[in-house]
């Protein structure tokens, strides 16, 4: 007797389960390492099939933020510690805000890193110079340019582009309200932000141009752009939000794609780092890879409600590998069959 | 929406007591973990590691109106705070002295994120009883705490004559009726006094209205007179009503209306109007609304302009179907708001 054909739509085979047992705040692969940044304050090194590294980065406190240029996993604690941690399981305090949360954290690829507690900024460079600016309200999302050293502040009433070797004001792009998250395209020419009032904004550079993006049921709380910089994904709706970015004008006049339609809000996006397919992750813990070109659709974890909504994605380099973790301690990788 | 995690907002001038009551809550033993968001950061001399500082970054919402603000640095705490939702059971919010507590409970209603996992318990007021009546003299601010609580801690009476504190309270009820009023030395109140109070839950809005709807006797006055500020009754003004002092604030009122069914094709399009134009001026709502043909109870409350409502329980047999309503606010027009309802009779 043959067995089964397994179903072609489902990967669910090829995804091993780690609990974490706590809420995962964050998500990356350090080298081939799948890591997860956890609420407890510890980092999770995930070092083969059913064996964790718990790594106390954040000793009594808690994991607010993290964020990873894949060679360590850089997390802001409600200690006001800034920690990175590497695949060996050594941790650095590479920063310390006095027991002030740090509620915004972002790492450039050069290994410079920025974060934000209260209203004050503090960039650090890749030689471990620190910086400092105070914001005009508490910054809520920070980034890198994607050249130069130069970090984009969301805040309220629009985003600050500041160089932080520079003494110079930081360039204002305005809009009215509460700014979230920011994202900065990989071309310099957009910055994007996320809304308190469940839309985004964004500003076409030099010329700072306004572009609303509307329509959501709820807030946009996770970006991520393809690798070829076309497209942005967004989560917030009851499908993933994917904005066309490829014209100068960016997406104005053009009606976004919807991928992955479900009753259950997405709640995290992460494109793959070489091909136009989009990892999406839901409220109810459902989890699919969605081809942009044909909306393909391949399950990768089915919906798990007790275990919560997918809190993080993550790729490795190459693409193989996926990882993911949940509000409810639920985390897992997914190898992509080859 | 029992496992939203309840919020206690503690108002009241630096000096009141507010501090004194936190460190009350944080040190019993009650066999409850809070968590404190406080903005006199330090003020605390206890070891907490959920103790988080806070901002007070109030923000307005895009469509246009001052009265529409939320507190932006509490929607990114409470969602930080979430992530370690097993470390504790509830969480309070102390505001400065000076804050206006529609921030803080508009957060509450409009946010998503928030109101998905957290729901708003009770206002509490901290007041000194010695200093009060000056506070409402000169402190917009304080009377706005007043206003808008539903518990009034009435702190320092020992340092007062009684005759002081009969005044201190007439002028707090000519403000606020309908707040739960509790008189204490050192903040001596017991805690279940001022948590887990469901102020804001609809169902137990009924549950608090005795303390404002059986105050019957001789003291409808205030029903009467808040329309009528030229008569000279400013907030130095007293009458003797048979030995009860009654004050007259004169600019913060409260209005409420008693009336038998309600057409709800008339009352809900009135009530939406009637807030969105006098919504800045309406610091609470309350009601309790008897609808023709409709078996439950509707109930609703609002802060400003956000209105929440629900049908909840059945009308119990031989429960008297009567409409009930409550606003207090700043230049309220009573005359204007009674006749409005008594146009939805019916
Ligand atoms: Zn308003
Ligand atoms: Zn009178």
């Amino acid at each position: 007797m043959s067995s089964p054909t397994p179903s072609i739509t489902s990967l669910t085979q090829f995804v091993v389960e780690h609990a974490a047992g706590e809420h995962v705040v964050a998500a990356a692969f350090l080298k081939q390492t799948p890591t997860l940044a956890l609420a407890d304050g510890s980092v999770l090194l995930i070092v083969g099939e059913g064996a964790a590294r718990k790594v106390e980065a954040h000793p009594d406190a808690g994991i607010l933020t993290a964020a990873s240029d894949g060679a360590a996993l850089v997390t802001g604690g409600d200690d006001g510690r800034v920690v990175r941690t590497t695949a060996d399981g050594a941790t650095e305090e590479v920063g310390n805000s006095k027991g002030r949360w740090i509620d915004a954290l972002a790492v450039s690829p050069s290994g410079a890193l920025a974060w934000a507690a209260g209203k004050i900024v503090t960039a650090r460079d890749d030689k471990g110079r620190l910086r400092t600016w105070q914001a005009p309200s508490t910054p809520q999302g920070l980034c890198f340019a994607p050249k130069g050293y130069r970090v984009a502040v969301s805040h309220y009433n629009g985003v600050s582009l500041w160089f932080p070797n520079t003494e110079a004001e930081p360039e204002k792009l305005e809009w009215k309200g509460s700014h979230l998250d920011v994202t900065w395209s990989a071309d310099g020419r957009f910055v994007v932000t996320s809304m308190q009032e469940n839309s985004l904004h964004g500003w076409r550079l030099p010329e700072k141009a306004d572009m609303r993006m509307t329509g959501y049921p709820s807030k946009t709380r996770s970006f991520s752009w393809s690798h070829d910089g076309n497209w942005l994904a967004t989560s917030g709706a009851d499908a993933a939000i994917v904005w066309p970015f490829s014209s100068k004008e960016g997406p104005m006049g053009k009606p976004p794609r919807e991928c992955g339609i479900r009753p259950a809000k997405v709640s995290r996006v992460a494109f793959h780092p070489g091909a136009l397919v989009l990892a999406v992750g839901y409220e109810d813990g459902f989890i699919l890879l969605v081809r942009l070109n044909d909306g393909a659709e391949l399950l990768v974890r089915k919906a798990d409600p007790e275990r919560g909504a997918v809190t993080a994605l993550a790729w490795d380099k190459r693409g193989k590998h996926l990882v993911f973790g949940t509000e409810g301690g639920a985390a897992g990788v997914l190898t992509l069959p080859a | 929406m029992s496992d939203k995690i309840p919020v206690t907002v503690l108002t009241g001038y630096l000096g009141a007591g507010k501090t004194t009551l936190l460190n009350r809550i944080l040190t019993e033993q009650h066999g409850k973990k809070y968590a404190v968001i406080v903005n006199e950061f330090g003020e605390i001399g206890i070891d907490n590691d959920l103790v988080v500082g806070a901002d007070e970054e109030v923000f307005e919402m895009n469509n246009g109106c001052i009265c529409c603000t939320v507190r932006g640095d509490l929607i990114r705490i409470i969602e930080g705070l979430m992530k370690r939702r097993g470390k504790f059971d509830a969480i309070i919010v102390e505001t400065t002295g000076l804050a206006d507590p529609a921030p803080v409970a508009q957060t509450f209603f409009v946010d998503q994120d928030v109101s998905d996992k957290a729901r708003l318990d009770a206002v509490v007021t901290v007041a000194d009883a010695k200093w009060l009546t000056e506070r409402l003299k000169d402190a917009p601010e304080a009377k706005n705490q007043i206003a808008f609580a539903d518990v009034i801690i009435l702190n320092k009476t020992d340092l007062v004559s009684p005759e002081e504190l009969a005044e201190v309270e007439a002028r707090i009820r000519a403000i606020n009726p309908y707040a739960t009023l509790h008189r204490t030395q050192r903040a001596a109140v017991p805690l279940d006094a001022v948590l887990g109070r469901n102020a804001f839950d609809l169902d137990r809005i009924l549950a608090i209205e005795p303390a404002f709807l059986e105050e019957g006797e001789g003291h409808h006055h205030h029903h009467d007179h808040d329309h009528d500020h030229d008569h000279g009754c400013g907030p130095g003004c007293a009458h003797d009503h048979g030995g009860l002092k009654h004050y007259h604030d004169e600019h913060m009122q409260s209005v409420s209306i008693k009336l038998g069914e309600v057409d709800p094709e008339k009352f809900m399009p009135w009530i939406n109007d009637l807030t969105q134009r006098e919504g800045p001026k309406i610091l609470r709502s309350k009601g309790i609304l008897a609808f023709k043909n409709e078996p439950k109870r509707f109930v609703f409350q609002g802060v400003h302009m956000i209105l929440d409502g629900d049908l909840q329980r059945d009308w119990k047999p031989g429960e008297e179907r009567q409409s009930r309503l409550v606003f207090i606010g700043r230049d309220l027009d009573a005359e204007m708001i009674r006749a409005g309802a008594q146009a939805c009779a019916a």
